[in-house]
């Protein structure tokens, strides 16, 4: 069903290891070892440990924007809309 | 120098109160209004006939997984352990969450409206063709919802005692002053679980979706109106921060010694880093969320996901950065020279507050810096709305799971009418609610809000090792399902009750701290994976009808 030609399934799957490959790549930046000891502030107000997480929340929210524009999955609500068995 | 109040005033405006009854009196009108529009089906009570579109679909679901956990707690964490608090959670869930819907939450859809499943039990019991796995989920699920309806409930005592404290000192007279004059708790609980039951009874699940709608809404803007307020009588963003404990504003360890009136203690600040690390299993439990799933069901399409998808991480930051600078920004108590920047309530009530009681800080901190009685009263009822916004549909959805899969589960549905069923839908959610009731008044000063939330959300992360396997791997059979429950279960109920039945815990902490070791969410999960990939290799496959019809 999700499958179609083999040209258009192999462009999903190289833009599916690019979402796997952000992805692990966002998981490991959470991980932000360098800032555990740093009480510095940023705009005067905000710890860098808050700004920088509050930033990565901006950074998620662009690519899962990203992933509904590039790599939603029509073919699955094709599926479900085909009616009840 | 900010201008503050130097102390609290010798009667209590009953403003803030009235404000929140008309809060309340609005979320019923709302509610009940959507009740018009009821159509008297069991489809359209469990469903609302799919018809929830996508900006409604994103405050449902945002709304129900900002909790009190998310005010209350978030606040009262940070002050406990200072600014990780936010990573902790709220920027590893904007990532996570995302995933979770967008890769069980469409799939689940889809299938869902193949073949007309109205809950997650249904789901599982069709896919892994088993009656009785329903009857193994069904108490794990409710067992694990109860210390998330908990802390909702006692999130509501947390707000409302300090709110009402000192306003009817005749009615309710208590020997502790903080205390004194406030509404008790029990009738507090009493009308929380009232309004609630009554809009759930009037519309269902459109109801519940109208008032969560109306709730997050509330909840955000008057969050924001909060956080402006209170910075405004610090004296502005910059002298706030300035004036926080600085162990708080850094995620090393450390320590903080606090004399509460149970005696001297030491409080562990900071957080370590396998901790922080082994916490980004913790989001992974909307998968796994009964109400969620029911979101998922009630959405009119897939694309109404879209906005799910993408505003989710957004909506926590909204939600979380005030949360956590306020409650770093009451840390300032601890400091020489507190007493010349904050109340001497506020002193005196959250320096001496216990590990239990850190979630009254944001109230607290309203209460004594918001000097307008109604502005008070508005931001109150905001945190009440987000505490609300996730009881109605965790109180609903159990109804739903228990009537369609546990009563008429293998019984003919047409020997019972619409409005039978939904009465029997009815019946079971009062028996949850009474339940919850009452244990919310048993344990009400028993825990942190915070740490019984991540108890409740820990076993929904572990189950989700269920449900990606149920989705993505055909290889997936019965009795891995089974091995998978029964070791996320056993192996969730030991380290409950190691940590103490919902107190912070770590496994394998190291040195004289409990937070050095891994969030048993990890071991759980890993526990249920391995158990059910394992199984699977050796037993029988599911059926070829069976993977025709959900993998697509």
């Amino acid at each position: 069903m999700l499958s179609g030609s083999v040209h258009p399934f192999s462009f999903m799957k190289s833009r599916l290891g690019i979402i796997v490959i952000v992805f692990v790549l966002l998981a490991l930046l959470h991980q932000d070892q360098w800032n555990w000891d740093n009480a510095n502030t940023v705009f005067g107000f905000m710890p860098v440990g808050l700004a920088y997480h509050a930033a990565y929340s901006i950074v998620a929210a662009i690519f899962w924007a990203a992933v509904v524009r590039f790599a939603w999955p029509t073919g699955l609500e094709k599926w479900a809309d085909e009616g009840d068995e | 120098m900010p201008t503050l109040l130097a102390q609290a005033p010798d009667s209590v405006s009953v403003t803030p109160l009235v404000v929140i009854a008309c809060y309340l009196g609005l979320l019923l009108g709302l509610a009940l209004f959507s009740g018009f529009l009821f159509r008297g089906t069991s489809q359209d009570y469990f469903v609302a006939s799919r018809s929830i579109g996508p900006f409604m679909l994103l405050m449902s679901v945002f709304g129900t997984t900002m909790t009190a956990f998310a005010l209350v707690g978030s606040t009262g964490k940070a002050f406990q352990k200072g600014v990780g608090t936010y990573g902790l959670m709220a920027s590893a869930s904007g990532l996570i969450h995302a995933a979770c819907f967008f890769l069980i939450g469409i799939r689940v859809w889809a299938i869902a409206k193949r073949h007309g499943y109205f809950t997650q039990i249904q789901f599982f019991r069709n896919r892994f063709e088993s009656n009785n796995l329903g009857y193994l989920l069904f108490p794990c699920l409710v067992l694990l919802v109860i210390p998330y309806l908990l802390i909702g409930v006692i999130g509501s005592y947390r707000v409302m005692v300090p709110t009402t404290s000192g306003m009817f000192p005749e009615l309710f007279p208590h020997e502790n002053p903080v205390l004194n004059g406030a509404l008790p708790p029990w009738l507090i609980g009493l009308v929380i679980c009232g309004v609630v039951l009554t809009y759930i009874f009037a519309g269902g699940s459109r109801a519940a979706a109208w008032a969560n709608t109306f709730q997050t809404l509330v909840f955000m803007a008057m969050g924001l109106l909060a956080f402006f307020l209170i910075s405004k009588a610090l004296g502005g963003l910059g002298a706030a921060i300035e004036q926080t404990n600085p162990g708080h504003l850094v995620r090393t360890p450390s320590e903080l010694a606090v004399a509460t009136k149970a005696g001297e203690t030491v409080r562990e600040v900071g957080i370590p880093p396998l901790m922080f690390l082994t916490y980004m299993f913790i989001p992974l439990s909307v998968g796994m969320f009964p109400h969620l799933f029911q979101h998922w069901l009630t959405a009119k399409s897939a694309k109404s996901f879209k906005l799910t998808v993408v505003a989710h991480p957004l909506c926590i930051m909204v939600v979380w950065v005030p949360c956590v600078l306020i409650g770093l920004w009451a840390t300032g108590v601890f400091n020489e020279g507190a007493k010349d920047i904050w109340p001497a309530p506020v002193v005196n009530i959250m320096s001496s507050a216990s590990d239990a009681e850190v979630g009254k800080v944001l109230s607290v901190v309203i209460k004594f810096l918001v000097e307008e009685p109604i502005v008070a009263g508005l931001v109150t009822a905001g945190i009440l709305a987000a505490i609300m916004s996730s009881l109605d549909s965790q109180f609903l959805c159990l109804g739903t799971i228990f009537t369609n899969d546990v009563v008429l589960h293998n019984r003919d549905r047409s020997q019972f009418s619409e409005k039978q069923i939904v009465l029997i839908a009815r019946s079971f959610v009062v028996g949850i609610v009474l339940l919850t009731y009452i244990l919310s008044l048993v344990l009400k000063n028993v825990q942190n809000v915070f740490d019984l939330a991540v108890w409740s959300f820990s076993g929904f992360a572990a189950l989700t090792s269920l449900v990606f396997p149920a989705l993505y791997w055909k290889g997936a059979t019965k009795a891995g399902a089974y091995a998978c429950v029964i070791a996320v279960a056993s192996t969730w109920i030991y380290f409950f009750a190691k940590s103490g039945f919902g107190g912070e815990y770590t496994a394998f902490a190291t040195g004289h701290r409990s937070d050095t070791g891994v969030m048993p969410v990890a071991i759980c999960f890993v526990a249920g994976l391995v158990s059910l990939v394992v199984v699977s290799l050796f037993t029988k496959k599911p059926s070829e009808e069976t993977i025709r019809k959900f993998f697509p």
